[in-house]
């Protein structure tokens, strides 16, 4: 092993996707100086890049916004925040509006009207790598981080990580940092989320940060078999069909994804996209032609043949939980510690539910935006030599074991979590019965990878990765577990019914011993938004949240 | 995931080990980079949108294909149009217009509009390209 590269700066952004440009891009802007470090390549990793997807991009109409704040409220349970959805369509359309213009990014034209509702991932992420270069970012590809540093007090003081192509160490010291590392979808094949594993989570929490909605964890995507290309929406266009050629009653892509589920534990399930007309079908290779990689290359017409189909966990990637924001400036808990995109609850705006892109994407911008120049703010309030200041390492589990090292290998760790948080009838169609077997499981797995799980160099990456799984899925399943009620993307066959009394966000942490509690912080509706007569955060304490925790 | 880099077209530029997220190439001692990782590939044709010389064929299949599979000759691939295939869908490539200009898809259909095609024949995966996939062969 060669000497550990150490790099100095204001502001480690981790991660390589939307949020993370967008926070480097931002902090860079306020004038720190930030160090990107991307656990793939920044520009091809992460959820977006490989995607096409729809932004919640919203005219600054007043009529327009209150539809589009009032679309979701219901499917997500009324657990969302009026407030900064206000905030994150303003944010949104400015950030969008400076793709167009400083990123030079090829909106489409229509009717002499730019349509700026939508991005193609491999576009927008190549222009978002070349905005964070020209403001001065240095990048680090292929660097992972492994755990993040702390001072004497407490505060973040950088991460450490792996450079996998030159198999050297690296630590970077900072004064703040950024975590935009993505949600975790446990490896399920799901279209370019290989890299989201969660590790981001696992590092926020051995700093003590909290979670919040790791219930609404259990989005599954709609795939051809043994295929990585999910597009659940274009299966709008479908209809699905039973083993023995009978049409599949109820089944849909939006309401009737879990008759889907149901289906396939019995038998294959097929789909034809037979709802397509000449015109939609010219128009869905036009706007996603990666959807039609899968269909050329394997001869098939998914106009015409039915062909079999699976559903791919896409856990907090497109379900809403993720490490709690306290507050505008989406700070978390640990001093320093900032977070953007699906490593963020996304409750905020979505509550319980979001489909794919549209109000994640629109989030990431936001919230990158915003963590970044918090960020930003807190380095230059820390002052210079901020980060010399003593700093150690954090990690636990997958890096220093407490018993004998390597008596479990990251493989057989990474399969045991799978096997509780893939299969359909204990994830997606959940009940107490199944639910809580399959947490006493994953807590043994724990047990196993805190006293034997450990690797080095590149090894380290992936016993990490599978650390941050286990303590992802044991969040999930006591948070499911803890919610006695259906609300949202998270439906209990055991309580089919929404609870009044579950009308709040709950908050889960801990590693060894898991503990969840409700949020101080009541979700804002369309009525008490309403009732508070202010237009947004506008005019309200920048520690509103934290007053009330 | 990623079956081909063609010894043939590639022009030694490395771009593939550059921008694969996966970390799945390894430089070649040659200059033409080796598919050193496929098990990290996470078939997400990236590479291919990044190969300025249209040399890599990423198979859309969530594991590796079988020996002998279709998706593996290069030839076969190349004579149906297929290499470089997402790198022109998606206009990357000098002389070409970005196809985001023009990627606007259908309007969703908040419930499903109605069935306007008749022929429904059943294919299982591979099929279609004379391929057998299955679970038995590929766990």
């Amino acid at each position: 092993m060669s000497e550990p590269l150490e790099l100095f700066t204001d502001v480690l952004v981790l991660g390589g996707g939307p949020a993370a440009t967008w926070a480097a891009l931002k902090a860079a802007q306020a004038g720190a100086d930030v160090v990107l470090a991307d656990k793939g390549y920044c520009g091809t990793s992460g959820a977006a890049a490989s995607a096409g997807t729809g932004i919640w991009y919203v005219e600054p109409d007043p009529e327009a916004r209150e539809k589009a704040m009032a679309s979701r409220e219901a499917l997500g349970g009324y657990l969302a925040d009026r407030r900064w959805m206000v905030r994150v369509l303003d944010q949104t359309y400015e950030g969008v509006n400076e793709l167009a213009t400083a990123g030079r990014y090829p909106f489409p034209v229509v009717d002499g009207r730019p349509l700026r509702r939508g991005v193609q991932g491999p576009e927008y992420m190549r222009r978002m790598r070349i905005l964070v270069r020209r403001a001065g970012v240095r990048i680090l590809d292929h660097s992972p981080a492994t755990e993040l540093l702390t001072a004497a007090d407490g505060s973040v003081a950088g991460a450490a990580g792996h450079r996998l192509q030159t198999g050297e160490p690296y630590r970077v010291r900072a004064a703040a940092v950024v975590l935009a590392t993505g949600g975790c979808a446990f490896l399920s094949g799901t279209l370019g989320c290989h890299v989201n594993t969660g590790d981001g989570h696992l590092m926020a929490a051995e700093l003590g940060a909290e979670l919040s909605g790791m219930e609404f964890s259990n989005a599954y995507a709609i795939a051809p078999e043994f295929t990585t290309l999910t597009k659940t929406a274009y299966y709008s266009f479908a209809t699905f069909y039973r083993e023995d050629g009978s049409v599949l009653e109820g089944a849909g892509s939006r309401r009737g994804r879990s008759v889907i589920a149901r289906a396939l534990l019995r038998e294959k399930v097929y789909c034809v996209l037979d709802r397509a007309d000449a015109e939609t079908r010219a128009r869905m290779r036009r706007g996603q032609p990666n959807f039609f990689l899968t269909f050329d290359r394997l001869g098939i017409d998914p106009f015409t043949q039915r062909f079999p189909i699976t559903l791919l966990l896409e856990g907090t990637v497109r379900g809403t939980g993720g490490i709690r924001v306290v507050s505008e400036d989406c700070a978390t808990s640990v001093p320093g510690l900032y977070v953007a995109g699906d490593a963020a609850t996304r409750e905020l705006i979505c509550g319980g539910f979001t489909g794919g892109g549209s109000h994640n994407a629109a989030w990431a911008i936001a919230s990158g935006t915003w963590a970044g120049q918090g960020a930003a703010r807190y380095a230059a309030a820390l002052g210079r030599g901020a980060n010399r200041r003593p700093a150690t390492g954090a990690g636990g589990a997958g890096l220093r074991p407490t018993g004998t090292p390597g008596t479990v290998a990251h493989r057989d760790v990474v399969a045991a979590v799978q096997a509780e948080v893939l299969p359909y009838d204990k994830n997606y169609l959940r009940h107490g019965d199944r639910l809580a077997p399959a947490l006493a499981a994953l807590h043994g797995v724990w047990r196993e990878v805190r006293a034997g799980l450990h690797g080095t160099g590149a090894e380290a990456v992936r016993t990490r990765q599978a650390a941050a799984m286990t303590a992802h899925a044991r969040w999930m399943y006591t948070a499911a577990l803890t919610r006695t009620e259906s609300r949202g993307m998270h439906k209990r066959e055991d309580y089919p019914d929404q609870d009044p009394a579950w009308r709040h966000r709950l908050l889960v942490g801990g590693l060894d011993e898991i503990w969840t509690r409700p949020d101080e912080v009541a979700p804002v509706g369309p009525e008490e938004f309403a009732a508070l007569g202010s237009p947004g955060l506008a005019g309200a304490s920048g520690a509103y949240l934290r007053a009330a925790s | 995931m990623i079956e081909i880099v063609s010894r043939e077209r590639c022009i030694a530029c490395d771009r593939c080990v550059e921008v694969c997220p996966r970390n799945v190439f390894d430089r070649g001692a040659d200059g033409v980079p080796v598919i050193a990782r496929q098990d990290d590939c996470q078939t997400c044709f990236m590479c291919e949108a990044y190969c300025p010389a249209d040399a890599l064929f990423v198979a859309p299949l969530a594991f590796p294909a079988r020996p002998g599979s279709p998706l593996r000759d290069e030839a076969r691939l190349a004579a149906a149009g297929l290499l470089g295939g997402y790198r022109r869908e998606i206009g990357w490539g000098r002389g070409r217009t970005p196809g985001a200009k023009f990627a606007v898809g259908p309007e969703l259909p908040a419930t499903p509009p109605p069935i306007v095609t008749t022929v429904t024949e059943r294919t299982e995966i591979g099929e279609g390209i004379g391929d057998t996939i299955s679970d038995e062969v590929t766990r």
